[in-house]
């Protein structure tokens, strides 16, 4: 037999782990939870953040994107002069209205592909079909997200609308590209494929459509290696600015790339959070259990030093022990965390338009995990090593004394009050505070974890319930192809079927604090809107003020910004104006970071009187399909959103992207919990079995027997609920803010239901555990039990 | 010593003898494991024992006494064959009935005490008090072994004589028709042991529990009235012992 070849203490510790197989699996279990999380997080970031970078690098992603209205084709040359550019490519990029039966106006994004050479920059990934042929004007390819959501193939015809012409253009090929990872619609901030159209065609076809003979509308920039972004940007803007310059922008600033950026940032934010706090639970708890394991062994440590082992044999021989159970529960945490990540990369790669992504789980991330169980392990080893230590042999052998439970408390009163097996229970729990706290500890943190996660969930459904039941209302949002004169919203507001319309006034800008920056806009809406408002954190509605913006808390947080503090407003877009607005007030946003001013002042400080972008509308439901049809023959109307619509993409964006964690993440903490219940349960057993058997012995009922267990376990269980939210509490602050992306900020709003769910979830583990030790009670072997010494 | 051999079995279709019985038993067999690892604990053992009387049980470890202890005690269940206590058949009884069987009838005590460490000396014999039909206090019981003084001790402030009175006390106060006591003595010295000794012999003769003793240490068998030599899972011998002494001149 394999044993034979092991020394006899090696044989000792495979008997001893095989005996104490069901716990030692459980410890094993938590831990292996813990590394997963850990793998699985950190390996998803790592192998997305690679996974994008060698797709842009093989498909060449500019770094610098420089719009502008019309510039000639020679300019590329100088462009192509200034310190640092490496590439430069001019290409057409055109806006289209597809028209598909039955739908909302969709609008498109037309992008020029060059004749004959592949696109030195922003190159395509043709998924099916082929290239087009460069002389035919009607052959496009279509982004292979936006046709798998309308089911179509190469093959198919389409319509759209080009300046003003409307033509049948045939779908060649499908392809992904880059720029498109992340499919957000213009001017919209949830990704949906449904909703974002690209349209790749030959660049000849687009000159023509676009009168841009001999010109480009955007060029695009790859750079040197150490080139300084900005200088570029400055130089660009220069050269351009007589062509109609919409200001160049670093690539961080394009929108696929800050999405999946910010999606990567959350993921890593979780990556960084959550699993320290699962593998510290994972560890406290393994501190717990070798800690009374060891104490257990007393008696064959005596021996072993009667023997004539060493301290530091016997303490090899225990650190052998625990590595065994801290390395399989740490391959099984890696194993299931690849095996986990794998499916979650196939996801992932359906999910961010990814070409290829595969998971790798990294071996440092691997040691670091078991590092820090087998040190959680060890810890528990050497406190309780530290009280055998001073043992001498003899001592440690003889039966210990009982424990003393003079000090315990309760006089007299204790006496009268309560009867025999409660004193037992509440004596027990008394006399060894550490051990009770510990255990107290134990299921209130594991408690605390299962409060954040359910609290987490909660919050999810509720920015869901806010965004779209309390803060946007209306049934569609129409937003126009530029800023119209207010005429179009009297139009709309004929409009047999529209009961309630709301202009509102966008401009993308750059935000600015000193040298906090970000790249948004801000959102002039009318002084009382009731479709789409800002509310506070009671979620009410706030009146929207001519004097000064209204910020959203995140937004505020980025810019540290506060009321009374000024915005600096560098407007992208007409006369490009900067303006300086006082803050005013903060707002609560669920999505997306706003700037709120009232419409008619933001077109006063744009010196554009009269202008809105489009207007959030209420729809008759009866005549909706009348409605849309009539808003896709308005040609000022660029494209239409439903509500419902956004609401479903930003559902499916929170449960598919960063999001979907969440749900592995609540997974793990009930199984941590279970864990830690079930295993306090246990050790309560196995330090009572012996006064358990007593009390059978002596004619006690297994009913009267239990009570003694089974009260202590309900004590622990009730003093851990207080525990439990309080460490929820805190734990929720920080699982929220680490699950918030800048695209969607999850309220560290504490949901008294998620407490009271997870206290109502750990007192069933807790009387499942009781029912299964119960089961040990009633086969409690009396005789074996008191023939063995405490 | 001036003993006598005796064969129990020739006694057990006397009538008489038979209502006197505390215990009785006929073909008791204890198997543990099965197949070829069968262990045979007990080998078809034939017993009758006289109520009231103490009991000392002898012989080398492995040799089925406290196998046989456990089964009459209602701790453990036989393989084959019959156990009566009094009239009622142990043997046929179920976990419930058993369970009321050791808490009206049976007192045990241990050889390493078995005391609620979180209960003080007066509460782990209330344990005991509180859940019988006609105990004696418990502090009448802490003074039949001498312990009027330590009521409210824990047993972490008892000597190791001292915690196996309480535990006697615990066995005797709800006045128990039998008492079972496995290697009472091994934990001790022998001085205190002896001490334990008399207290046992005290208590057999004021409450009359009909007292069986399991113990390694020979000289304690002549304060029996009857003592059974096991061997190999059966009796061996069973010697009945006409001159009683007293636990004080025990000495080993």
């Amino acid at each position: 037999m394999a044993l034979a070849a092991l020394s006899s203490l090696d044989k000792k510790l495979v008997r001893d782990l095989w005996r104490i197989k069901g716990q030692a699996l459980a410890i094993a279990a938590v831990v292996a939870v813990g590394i997963l999380t850990f793998v699985l997080l950190d390996g998803s970031v790592r192998s997305m953040e690679a996974s994008k970078r060698a797709y842009y690098e093989r498909y060449r992603f500019a770094d610098v994107f420089a719009p502008v209205k019309r510039a000639p084709n020679h300019i590329l040359k100088d462009i192509a002069k200034i310190p640092g550019v490496a590439t430069v490519e001019g290409r057409i990029n055109g806006g289209a209205i597809i028209d598909m039966p039955g739908l909302p106006a969709i609008r498109t994004m037309v992008l020029s592909l060059p004749m004959f050479d592949r696109p030195k920059l922003n190159d395509i990934y043709l998924t099916a079909g082929r290239l087009i042929n460069a002389t035919r004007d009607d052959e496009v390819i279509l982004l292979e997200g936006f046709a798998a959501a309308h089911q179509l193939e190469p093959g198919d015809t389409i319509k759209a609308t080009m300046n003003g012409a409307q033509r049948t253009y045939i779908i060649v090929g499908l392809a992904q590209s880059p720029e498109f990872v992340f499919t957000v619609a213009p001017g919209e901030l949830v990704p949906d494929d449904a909703r974002l159209a690209v349209m790749w065609m030959s660049v000849e076809a687009l000159e023509a459509a676009f009168d841009l003979d001999g010109a480009f509308n955007e060029a695009l920039i790859g750079t040197a290696r150490n080139a300084t972004i900005p200088a570029i940007i400055d130089r660009l803007d220069m050269i351009l600015a007589q062509y109609g310059s919409f200001g160049a922008y670093d690539r961080a600033d394009q929108i696929s790339n800050w999405f999946l950026t910010e999606e990567l940032v959350g993921r890593a934010g979780s990556a960084k959070t959550v699993p320290p706090i699962f593998l510290a639970v994972a560890a406290f708890l393994l501190t717990i259990v070798i800690t009374r394991m060891i104490q257990a062994e007393r008696g064959e440590i005596g021996l072993m030093m009667a023997f004539g082992y060493s301290q530091a044999e016997i303490s090899g021989h225990y650190f052998k022990f625990i590595l065994i159970i801290a390395i399989v529960g740490g391959v099984m945490g890696c194993l299931s965390g690849v095996w986990i990540g794998d499916g979650m990369a196939e996801y992932d790669k359906e999910f961010y338009k990814l070409p290829f992504l595969q998971f790798e789980a990294n071996i440092d991330t691997i040691l670091i995990g078991l590092g820090i169980s087998t040190l959680a392990a060890s810890t528990g080893l050497l406190v309780a090593l530290r009280q055998i230590s001073g043992l001498t042999p003899a001592v440690a052998m003889s039966p210990p004394a009982p424990p003393d439970y003079s000090k315990s408390g309760g006089g007299q009163w204790v006496k009268r009050a309560l009867d025999q097996p409660s004193r037992m229970v509440l004596r027990g729990i008394l006399r060894r505070p550490a051990r009770t706290g510990a255990a107290c500890l134990a299921v209130g943190v594991a408690m605390g974890l299962s409060a954040s996660m359910q609290n987490l969930m909660t919050g999810f459904n509720f920015i869901l319930d806010a965004n779209f039941s309390v803060v946007s209302r209306a049934d569609a949002t129409v937003v126009f192809i530029e800023p119209l004169s207010d005429k179009t919203i009297y139009e709309l507001r004929r409009m047999d079927g529209i009961t309630r319309v709301e202009p509102f006034r966008d401009v993308s800008a750059k935000l600015r604090n000193g040298l906090y920056e970000y790249r948004g806009g801000v959102s002039g809406m009318i002084a009382a809107p009731a479709l789409n408002r800002a509310v506070n954190a009671d979620l009410e509605t706030i009146q929207i003020r001519e004097d000064g913006v209204i910020l959203s808390k995140p937004l505020a947080e980025i810019l540290s910004l506060k009321p009374g503090d000024d915005l600096t407003v560098e407007v992208r877009e007409g006369r490009r104006p900067t303006l300086t607005l006082p803050v005013v007030e903060l707002a609560e946003t669920f999505l997306g970071s706003t700037v709120y001013f009232e419409m008619n002042a933001l077109n006063t400080a744009l010196k554009e009187q009269g202008r809105v972008s489009g207007a959030h509308i209420q729809i008759d439901p009866e005549k909706s399909a009348e409605v849309n049809d009539r808003l896709k023959k308005m040609p000022a109307v660029a494209g239409v959103t439903l509500n419902a619509q956004a609401r479903e993409s930003f559902e499916r964006l929170m449960n598919e992207g960063a999001g979907a964690m969440r749900f592995i993440m609540a997974m793990v903490a009930v199984i941590i919990t279970v864990g830690v219940v079930y295993n306090s349960a246990r050790i309560a057993f196995a330090e009572r079995e012996h006064d358990l058997a007593s009390l059978r012995v002596m004619g006690f009922t297994r009913r009267e027997t239990s009570f003694v267990l089974l009260g202590e376990l309900a004590i622990v269980t009730i003093a851990a609920l207080p525990i439990g939210a309080g460490v929820g509490f805190y734990l929720a602050h920080l699982v929220s803010s680490a699950f918030s992306t800048e695209m969607y900020t999850i309220p560290a709003t504490v949901y008294p239901r998620s407490f009271g769910e997870a206290g109502l979830f750990v007192v069933l583990a807790a009387m499942g555990s009781g029912w299964l030790v119960q089961r040990d009670v009633n086969k409690l072997d009396m005789v074996s039990a008191l023939k063995t010494r405490e | 010593m001036n003993v006598e051999t005796n064969k129990m079995l020739e006694k057990t279709d006397d009538n008489s003898a038979m209502h006197n019985c505390a215990f009785r038993t006929s073909g008791i067999t204890k198997v543990y494991g099965s197949g070829d690892a069968a262990v045979h604990a007990l080998r078809g053992v034939d017993l009758a024992i006289p109520k009231g009387e103490l009991v000392v049980l002898l012989g080398p470890s492995g040799s089925g006494k406290s196998t046989l202890l456990n089964i009459l005690g209602g701790l453990d269940a036989a393989t084959d064959g019959k156990a009566f206590f009094h009239d009622e058949e142990l043997t046929a009884m179920d976990e419930k009935a058993l369970t009321q069987y050791r808490r009206r009838h049976v007192g045990f005590v241990f050889q390493f005490y078995n005391l609620m460490p979180s209960l003080t000396a007066v509460e782990n014999v209330e344990l005991v008090t509180e859940i019988s039909d006609d105990p004696m206090s418990a502090e009448e019981a802490l003074g039949l072994v001498g312990l009027s003084e330590r009521l409210s001790h824990f047993p972490a402030q008892l000597s190791g004589g001292e915690q196996q009175r309480v535990a006697i006390a615990r066995a005797v106060a709800k006045r128990p028709t039998a008492l079972f006591c496995d290697e009472p003595t091994g934990a001790l010295d022998s001085k205190t042991g002896v001490t334990v000794l008399r207290v046992l012999q005290d208590i057999n003769r004021q409450i009359g529990a009909t007292t069986l003793i399991i113990t390694h240490a020979m000289a304690t068998a002549a304060m029996a009235d009857r003592v059974i030599h096991f061997a190999d899972g059966d009796i061996r011998e069973v010697v009945i012992n006409k001159t009683k002494v007293s636990a004080e001149e025990i000495s080993w």
